[in-house]
C-alpha cells in the first residue's frame, strides 16, 4: 500500500518539489554535522576576538559583488611570515637593528574597506621595539600612519580610531580616516577609493640583540564569505549550517511526539470510554485555554533556555491540542466497526485491539498532519528565539534574527542579516507543507478531485 | 434564514416535549458554557501557577513585596527612625514574620496555592518589580490593563476583516473553481506555514527600511495628533503592516480549506435539487452552503483566531505594538516576574473569553446545539 502511495504521491508537482527541499535540507545538515562537529560549532560561535579578530563586523555576503557595479572590498590579510612582504633585517650599531617590513596589496574595489589595523608583536627584555608606520597610497604619497614602541609585547594600531590622521589630512568632519587612506581626493563631496597598489611599510627599530618584530596587517573588507558576518564579527554561515539540523530535528520530534502520543491517548479513551474518555475530552479544553507561548516564556525565564527541554514542555503542551477531537472522531467510528467485534470476540487483549486494529486505521490521516506539523514547530523554536529566549549555546535560524533585531538590522539596511536565516525557515516551511498537502490529497480521497 | 428555524425547531419539537424558544435555549446554553468555562479557567490558571511557582518564584515575590512594604511603613515612622540600625533590622524582621503568617506563607505549599489561585482570578496581581505603567503606577493589575485596549484593537479588528475576505474569497472561488485565481491560491496555500511575525519582517523590510511608505512599527506617530479623529486615521495608519502580515500568514489556507469544503458541500444532493428547482445561486450560496456550514466556519476560524492570540508576544514585539504581548516581552528582558506571572493569567482569561464568545455565535448559528456542551441532533 505505501508503494502505491508513494508513486502516486510522485504523480504531484508540489509533493515533488517539497521532497527535492527536504532532501536538500537533509543533505545540508549531514554534511554540516560532518564538517563542522557539535563541539566545534558552539566554540566557534561562541569564540571571541582569537577566532574572529580577522573578520570584518557587519559585513555582507561575498557573492553581493556579482550583483552590483560597484566592487565592495573583501578582506585583505597579510603577516609578516607571508610571501610576497618584504622584510629587512639589519644592525646598524652595536645596540642597534633594524627591522623593516613592507607589505604590498592590490586594491580594486569601488568602496572603501572598513578599517585598516596593524597589529604589532614584539619579544624584548627591557627596551620595546619602536615602529613607524607609513602609508603609501599608489600614486606614491607616503602618510605616516603612526610612531609607537612595543610596550607589553603587542600593540594595534587602527586606523579608523585614528583621530589625529583625520585632522592631519584635513579630512571634513565626519569623515572616516579610512576616506584619507584610499580616496583620490579625500576632500572631495563623494570621495572614491583610489584603485591600485598600495603599500605598508613598518620601519621597525630594535635595541636588543635578541629583539624580533612580528607584524599583522588587516585590511577588513566590507563583504565576508557566502553568509556575511554579524556583530561580533561571527561568520553568519556557520549558524545557517548548524541551524538546519537543530531545525529538522527539533520540528520533526516536536511534530513526531505530539502526533503519536495524541494519537494513542485519543485511541486509549475512544477505547475504554467512560471516565477516561471524559477525562481526556475535559483536559482537552483546559488545554485550550492554556496560553501556550506565554507558559513557554515563563519557563524559558524561570528554569532553562535549553533547546530540548523546550522541546519536552512543547511536546507536553501540545500533546491534547485540537488533534485530540478530530482523532476520536475517527476513533469513534472505527471502534463501531464489525473487525473490531471480531477481534474481541477471539480473545484479543485491549492493547491489541488498539495498537493492532485501531492505530493502524488512522495513520493515513497522521501522516499528512504530521508532515504538515513540522513547520509549525520549526517556527516556534524561532519564535522563542526572536523573543530571547533561544537556545544559550546553540546556533540558529530564530537567534540569527533576533540579533539581527537586537541590533537594528532592519534600520540599518543590514538585510542580508534577517533576510538569510529567514529564507532558509521559510524554505523548510514550504517544503514540509507541500509535501504534506500532496500526502493530504493521496490519502484523504475525497479532496483529491478538487 | 426563517425556514430553517422552523425547520429545525420541528427537530427539536419531535425531541421535546416542550418548544424551546431560541433565547430561553442561548440563555441556558450560556449559563452552563459560563459555569464550565470558569471551571477551566480556574485549572488552567492554577496550572500556570503551578509552572511558575515550580522554582518558588511566587513565593519570592510575595516575601520581598512584604518586605519592601514594611520597610517603606516603618521608615515613615518617626520612632522607628530614631533606633538603631540592628533594632531596626529586628522591628522590621518581626513584622515581616507576622505577616507572612497573617497572609499564610507559612502554611504548605498546597494551602498557599490555593491562595495565590484566589489572587489570580481577582485580578490580585500585586507590584512589579521595575516596570512601570503608562500613569506611573506599579500595579501589574494596571500597567497589563492598560495595553489590553491596543491587542484588542489591532487583533480583533484584523481577525474580522480576515473573516470577512476569507468568506467572501473562499466563497468566490468557489464558484469559480478551476479558474486561475482558484489555482493561484491552492498552489500559495504552503505559504501559511509561516506565522504572522515572520511576513512582519518582510514587509518591514520591503515597505519601512526599503519604500519608507509605512512605519517600522508602533500604534501612534510621535507626537500623537490631538484630534480624535486624525488620531483614528493615525492608528489605522499604523495598523496597515500588521494587518497584512497576519493576512498573509493566514489567509491562503483558510480560503484553501473553506473553498474546498463549500464545494464538497454544494455537491450535496438538496444543493442539486435546489439549482435544479431553479433557485437563484446566490440564495443556494446564502441557505443551502453558507447556512449549514457556519457552525464548521466558525470552529475553525476560533481555532485560528487562539493561534494567533498565542503569537501575540511576538507579533507586537516585531512590529512594537504597544499592547499586552509586548508587555511580555519587556517584562522577560527585565525580568519582572509579577508582570509575567499577570500577563499569563490575562492571556488565559482572553482565550477563555475568546472560546465562550466563539461558543455562544456557535449556539446562535447552529440551532442543534443544546445544553450539555455542543451535542449535536
Amino acid at each position: 500500500m505505501l508503494r502505491g502511495a508513494l508513486k502516486e504521491l510522485l504523480r504531484y508537482p508540489s509533493a515533488l518539489a517539497g521532497l527535492l527541499v527536504i532532501l536538500f535540507l537533509v543533505v545540508v545538515s549531514i554534511y554540516t554535522v560532518i564538517t563542522i562537529p557539535y563541539s566545534e560549532a558552539i566554540r566557534l560561535w561562541r569564540g571571541g576576538e582569537e577566532i574572529w579578530g580577522d573578520v570584518p563586523k557587519l559585513a555582507a555576503p561575498a557573492w553581493f559583488n556579482h550583483f552590483t557595479s560597484k566592487k565592495r572590498p573583501l578582506t585583505i590579510k597579510l603577516t609578516s611570515q607571508d610571501e610576497g612582504v618584504e622584510s629587512n633585517y639589519a644592525q646598524i650599531s652595536d645596540d642597534l637593528w633594524v627591522d623593516d617590513t613592507t607589505y604590498t596589496f592590490d586594491f580594486q574595489y569601488d568602496e572603501f574597506p572598513q578599517e585598516v589595523a596593524v597589529t604589532l608583536l614584539g619579544t624584548f627584555t627591557e627596551k620595546a621595539p619602536y615602529v613607524s608606520i607609513v602609508w603609501v597610497k599608489p600614486d606614491g604619497t607616503e602618510i605616516r600612519l603612526a610612531d609607537m614602541a612595543v610596550e607589553g609585547g603587542k600593540r594595534v594600531y587602527r586606523a579608523s580610531q585614528d583621530e589625529k590622521l583625520g585632522r592631519k589630512l584635513k579630512l571634513p568632519a565626519n569623515a572616516s580616516p579610512l576616506v584619507g587612506l584610499f580616496a583620490e581626493d579625500p576632500q572631495a563631496e563623494d570621495p572614491v577609493p583610489m584603485k591600485g597598489t598600495y603599500q605598508v611599510r613598518l620601519e621597525g627599530t630594535l635595541f636588543e640583540p635578541d629583539s624580533t618584530l612580528q607584524s599583522k596587517l588587516v585590511v577588513y573588507g566590507t563583504v565576508y564569505g557566502w553568509a556575511g558576518t554579524d556583530h561580533l564579527r561571527r561568520d553568519l554561515g556557520i549558524a545557517l549550517l548548524w541551524g538546519t539540523p537543530v531545525a529538522l530535528a527539533f520540528g520533526l520530534l516536536a511534530a513526531l511526539g505530539t502526533t503519536v502520543l495524541t494519537m494513542l491517548i485519543s485511541a486509549i479513551g475512544v477505547w475504554y470510554g467512560g471516565w477516561v474518555d471524559a477525562l481526556i475530552q475535559r483536559i482537552t479544553e483546559v488545554n485550550l485555554v492554556l496560553p501556550v507561548l506565554p507558559i513557554l516564556i515563563m519557563i524559558g525565564v524561570f528554569y532553562t533556555r535549553s533547546l530540548w527541554a523546550m522541546l519536552g514542555v512543547i511536546i507536553a503542551l501540545s500533546i491534547f491540542g485540537a488533534g485530540i477531537k478530530t482523532n476520536r472522531a475517527i476513533f469513534l467510528q472505527v471502534k463501531s466497526q464489525p473487525y473490531i467485534e471480531a477481534a474481541r470476540a477471539y480473545g484479543a487483549s485491549d492493547w491489541r485491539i488498539i495498537f493492532f486494529y485501531m492505530v493502524p486505521r488512522i495513520i493515513p490521516t497522521i501522516i499528512p498532519a504530521l508532515v504538515t506539523l513540522i513547520p509549525s514547530f520549526v517556527f516556534l523554536e524561532a519564535s522563542l528565539a526572536v523573543l530571547g529566549l533561544g537556545d544559550p549555546v546553540l546556533p540558529t535560524w530564530g537567534k540569527i534574527i533576533n540579533d539581527a533585531r537586537d541590533n537594528g538590522a532592519l534600520y540599518q539596511g543590514l538585510f542580508y542579516w534577517v533576510l538569510e536565516p529567514s529564507a532558509l525557515l521559510m524554505i523548510t516551511g514550504i517544503g514540509f507543507a507541500m509535501l504534506g498537502f500532496s500526502l493530504d490529497r493521496v490519502f484523504n480521497p475525497r479532496l483529491r478531485e478538487l | 434564514m426563517a425556514e430553517h428555524e422552523s425547520s429545525s425547531s420541528t427537530v427539536q419539537t419531535q425531541k421535546r416535549a416542550r418548544p424551546q424558544s431560541t433565547w430561553e435555549r442561548l440563555l441556558r446554553y450560556t449559563v452552563v458554557r459560563l459555569v464550565t468555562l470558569f471551571i477551566t479557567v480556574v485549572i488552567g490558571v492554577y496550572l500556570t501557577i503551578l509552572i511558575a511557582n515550580m522554582g518558588g518564584y511566587v513565593d519570592e515575590i510575595r516575601r520581598s513585596q512584604i518586605r519592601e512594604q514594611i520597610a517603606i511603613r516603618l521608615q515613615n515612622d518617626p520612632a522607628f527612625r530614631a533606633l538603631p540600625p540592628e533594632e531596626r533590622q529586628k522591628r522590621i524582621d518581626a513584622e515581616v514574620a507576622v505577616e507572612e503568617k497573617r497572609l499564610g506563607l507559612d502554611k504548605p505549599f498546597l494551602v498557599r496555592s490555593f491562595n495565590y489561585l484566589k489572587h489570580a482570578l481577582t485580578l490580585d496581581l500585586g507590584r512589579s518589580e521595575n516596570m512601570t505603567s503608562d500613569s506611573g503606577s506599579r500595579q501589574v493589575r494596571l500597567i497589563l490593563l492598560e495595553r489590553l485596549p491596543a491587542t484588542l484593537v489591532l487583533f480583533g479588528t484584523s481577525q474580522i476583516v480576515l473573516f470577512a475576505l476569507t468568506l467572501y474569497i473562499a466563497l468566490y472561488l468557489s464558484r469559480h473553481y478551476g479558474s486561475w485565481l482558484d489555482r493561484l491560491f491552492v498552489a500559495l496555500s504552503p505559504l501559511s506555514s509561516a506565522p504572522g511575525w515572520f511576513y512582519g519582517i518582510f514587509l518591514i523590510i520591503v515597505f519601512a527600511a526599503w519604500l519608507k511608505i509605512l512605519p517600522f512599527g508602533g500604534m501612534v506617530s510621535v507626537p500623537p495628533p490631538e484630534n480624535p479623529i486624525r488620531y483614528a486615521l493615525d492608528v489605522a495608519y499604523h495598523m496597515i503592516l500588521p494587518m497584512m502580515a497576519m493576512t498573509l500568514s493566514s489567509i491562503f489556507i483558510s480560503v484553501y480549506s473553506w473553498r474546498t469544503f463549500f464545494l464538497i458541500f454544494s455537491s450535496e444532493d438538496y444543493v442539486e435539487m435546489a439549482k435544479a428547482k431553479g433557485v437563484h445561486p446566490r440564495a443556494i450560496e446564502r441557505r443551502y452552503i453558507l447556512r449549514p456550514t457556519l457552525p464548521t466556519i466558525i470552529t475553525s476560524f476560533a481555532l485560528g483566531v487562539i493561534g494567533v492570540w498565542m503569537g501575540a508576544p511576538i507579533f507586537e514585539t516585531i512590529f512594537n505594538w504597544p499592547g499586552l504581548g509586548r508587555v511580555l516581552f519587556q517584562a522577560v528582558q527585565l525580568f519582572d516576574t509579577p508582570v509575567i506571572v499577570g500577563a499569563t493569567v490575562i492571556f488565559a482569561y482572553l482565550l477563555a473569553l475568546t472560546v465562550f464568545l466563539l461558543d455562544i455565535i456557535y449556539a446562535i448559528v447552529d440551532p442543534r446545539v443544546s445544553v450539555g456542551g455542543g451535542q449535536r441532533a
